[in-house]
């Protein structure tokens, strides 16, 4: 009696199991893929190496299935939720999971071949070149800029709106040269605005950070004599506050009068704080903008060879309009030699993240987007991939 | 057809798991432990044998971690270039890394130090209160009270100490130091400019070991034998005077357990410390500036992006940490065994 509902019950669920697997091939099947596509090359037919098409067409996909790990960078763990969910939604049987736990751990698991990318704040190290290539089989590991923000100097000082501050200026308030807001050089910057004799409270990271990193290799190459520590993840000196995270830097400018500090140009946005203008020798002070943001990237050198794209920004750029203080993060992978499981995914999910649809994405997000001719540099190496 | 374990099988379970748990008992009590006390049967041997080897297997796995623990940190401790010991600077990048441990261990001490000494008194003040004092209502309110704080996630603790803790208490470190500003740790070299300073981590630690200690403490006060305490009054003996002639010597071994526990933590509190204080490597007894650090929030603020050097270096300030806690516990141990004969716990 009581063996053949449950039976039955049994049969109607493989018969859900699979209308519903029927469903989700159908939802993917399209493109006539399935788990693996057979090589390199008809992944590349699929989807010509990107950047000849100039418009803004949504990015085309061809969506493997299964899960695909990466680690590292905290500071585009932001731009990676919202690419991780945009990229899900248009290919549902791929998983895509990014761990921020920093810049060295995403390294290191990449090293370790715990994820197939890593999202790092820095090129891959000289010293580590090696570890990398033999994550990779004998192969290079590679470095594609993916996501570029502008750092703020963000200030609070009651009274004083759009502040002008150059390299050195900065450099000499961070080391604690610059004591108090109506310090003459400031007044020199800002010949307009009232500033008050309230002290000044730089405020620097607690933790070690690629934020920290990019910013203290600006005060070096453009503060001149002004900044004498080498570019560190550490902030170098023991003057001032120093608070954890982006966020928590955001927090303290925010609540203490007479503070400044650096910190992803979201986070002085969202916290609503005022942002220094720069005065780089250009005809007029930068704004931060993603756009001027983007115009010292393209700037940059690529240093790195072939499909290696890592870049040497120049932060001392006098160029009309270029935000110099920039923060360039990679995505680090294999460029042969990723696991032939791992391979389509990696290729899939950096495709759309190097896309224009992906790309436009990170201005909504405090990001700047990859200026066009490094963008179709990425591209090309992304459909390299092999 | 579900339930196939009848009332007469789970009898048999029961009776089987009893002569389980307490061979020793069944031994001891012999005559009324149950006929088949000198066969063994097959799962007394299963039990045996599986718990045995969870035991064995915890210990290797105990074991493996530490020896990978100590030759990570000898590795990093290989290419220091500084005292580990006596340095207080932490650079663990480039050509020439030197780190060292002395200012975090003094900034881990101090404000552990701040901690106890506002947390300790408090903790057997709530203790006593609600096991002497308060009406049973209020008393068992209070006590959920006490343990609800010690579910709250440090990370809370952290976020209220940063946002508002520390804001308010910019006042009293003006005040301390202004009056008090002759003993030489509060001492102030910059005029109020932050609370997040080693002082206010220790107040946020205070609070979060509060709990722990109170609860701890109040189950030792509830144990204090009854006759104890009515012998106190009955010889005329105020309320106060009881407490202090039978409860306190009694509970002293328990407040010290307590004391312990909640060191610990306060010693190993990582992220609250990591978001409120501003810290510096150097080493500072100013406890009113901001400065100083602690082993725990440093290894929070360091290791994510930390190279392979650098882990090996937290890990080593880590090892250091351990040391710290079990000399602290080792030297509790002692006060409390020297405590044991003069109170009434073994009465």
């Amino acid at each position: 009696m009581t063996t053949r509902p449950r039976l039955a019950r049994r049969s109607a669920a493989f018969a859900a199991i699979a209308v519903a697997g029927a469903l989700t091939l159908t939802a993917c099947g399209s493109d006539d893929n399935s788990d693996k596509p057979a090589s390199g090359e008809t992944t590349n037919a699929a989807n010509p190496p990107g950047g000849s098409s100039s418009a803004a067409a949504p990015a085309k996909l061809d969506c493997p299935t299964g899960t695909l790990q990466g680690a590292g960078s905290s500071a585009q763990k932001n731009a990676m939720d919202e690419w991780v969910k945009a990229f899900q939604q248009k290919c549902s049987g791929a998983k895509v999971e990014y761990n921020g736990n920093g810049s060295g751990a995403g390294r290191q698991a990449f090293f370790d071949s715990q994820v197939a990318f890593a999202g790092s704040d820095a090129s891959i190290a000289d010293a580590d070149v090696a570890k990398g290539t033999a994550a990779c089989k004998g192969t290079p590991a590679i470095n594609l800029p993916m996501v570029t923000g502008p750092i703020a100097v963000a200030y609070n000082v009651s009274g004083v709106k759009d502040l002008v501050l150059d390299a050195k200026t900065i450099a000499g308030i961070f080391a604690g040269q610059i004591k108090t807001w109506d310090a003459a050089e400031i007044k020199a910057l800002n010949p307009k605005a009232t500033l008050p004799s309230t002290p000044i409270q730089a405020v620097h990271r607690s933790d070690k950070s690629g934020t920290t990193e990019n910013f203290t290799k600006y005060l070096k190459a453009a503060g001149g004599d002004a900044w004498a520590a080498a570019p560190s993840q550490d902030w170098p000196s023991q003057e001032g506050q120093s608070a954890k995270g982006s966020d928590g830097v955001a927090n303290v400018v925010k609540t203490t009068a007479g503070a400044i500090g650096y910190m992803e140009g979201s986070f002085a946005e969202n916290a609503g704080l005022g942002v220094a203008q720069i005065n780089t020798g250009a005809a007029a002070p930068v704004k931060l903008t993603p756009e001027a943001a983007g115009k010292a990237v393209s700037a940059a050198k690529i240093t790195g060879t072939g499909n290696d794209l890592k870049l040497q920004l120049d932060y001392a750029t006098k160029a009309e309009g270029a935000y110099p203080i920039v923060l360039v993060t990679y995505e680090i992978a294999c460029e042969k030699g990723t696991p032939a499981d791992k391979l389509p995914l990696v290729k899939s999910f950096l495709t759309y993240t190097s896309s224009e649809e992906g790309q436009s994405i990170l201005a909504k997000n405090g990001y700047a987007p990859l200026p066009a001719e490094i963008a179709t540099k990425v591209r090309t190496a992304v459909a390299a991939l092999s | 057809m579900s339930t196939s374990i009848t009332p007469e099988s789970r009898d048999n379970a029961q009776r089987d798991s009893g002569s389980r748990r307490s061979p020793k008992a069944d031994q001891a009590h012999g005559a009324d432990a149950k006929p088949n006390k000198t066969q063994v049967r097959l799962g007394d041997r299963v039990f045996l044998g599986l718990s045995r080897g969870a035991g064995i297997t915890l210990l290797v796995i105990m074991a493996g971690i530490a020896v990978f623990l100590v030759v990570k940190a000898l590795d990093a401790l290989g290419d220091n270039n500084g005292n580990f010991l006596t340095d207080s600077t932490w650079v663990t990048d480039g050509s020439k890394p030197a780190f060292g441990v002395a200012g975090l261990v003094g900034g881990t001490v101090i404000s552990a130090g701040i901690a106890m000494l506002i947390a300790v008194p408090v903790a057997v003040g709530v203790a006593l209160f609600i096991t002497h004092y308060a009406p049973r209502r209020v008393a068992q309110t209070l006590g959920y009270i006490v343990d609800l704080l010690a579910a709250v996630p440090s990370v809370v603790f952290g976020l209220w100490g940063l946002v508002f803790l520390s804001p308010k208490l910019l006042g009293l470190h003006t005040w301390l130091s202004d009056y008090l500003g002759w003993i030489p740790i509060f001492d102030k070299d910059e005029t109020g400019t932050t609370a997040r300073t080693l002082f206010t981590c220790g107040i946020i630690l205070a609070i979060m070991v509060l709990p722990i200690i109170a609860a701890v403490t109040r189950e030792v006060f509830l144990q204090v034998p009854r006759a104890h305490e009515e012998a106190a009054l009955a010889l005329g003996a105020t309320r106060w005077e009881m407490i202090r002639t039978a409860v306190l010597p009694f509970g002293k071994p328990g407040i010290i357990s307590a004391s312990m526990l909640g060191l610990g933590r306060a010693l190993g509190e990582t992220i609250a410390v990591a978001m409120v204080l501003s810290s510096s490597q150097e080493f500072t007894y100013k406890i009113l500036d901001p400065g100083g650090n602690t082993i725990a929030a440093n290894i929070a603020n360091q290791f994510a992006e930390s190279n392979d050097l650098g882990r090996g270096a937290l890990i080593a300030s880590g090892l250091v940490l351990f040391v710290l806690t079990l000399l602290v516990n080792g030297a509790a141990r002692v006060v409390i065994n020297r405590h044991k004969e003069f109170s009434g716990a073994n009465a």
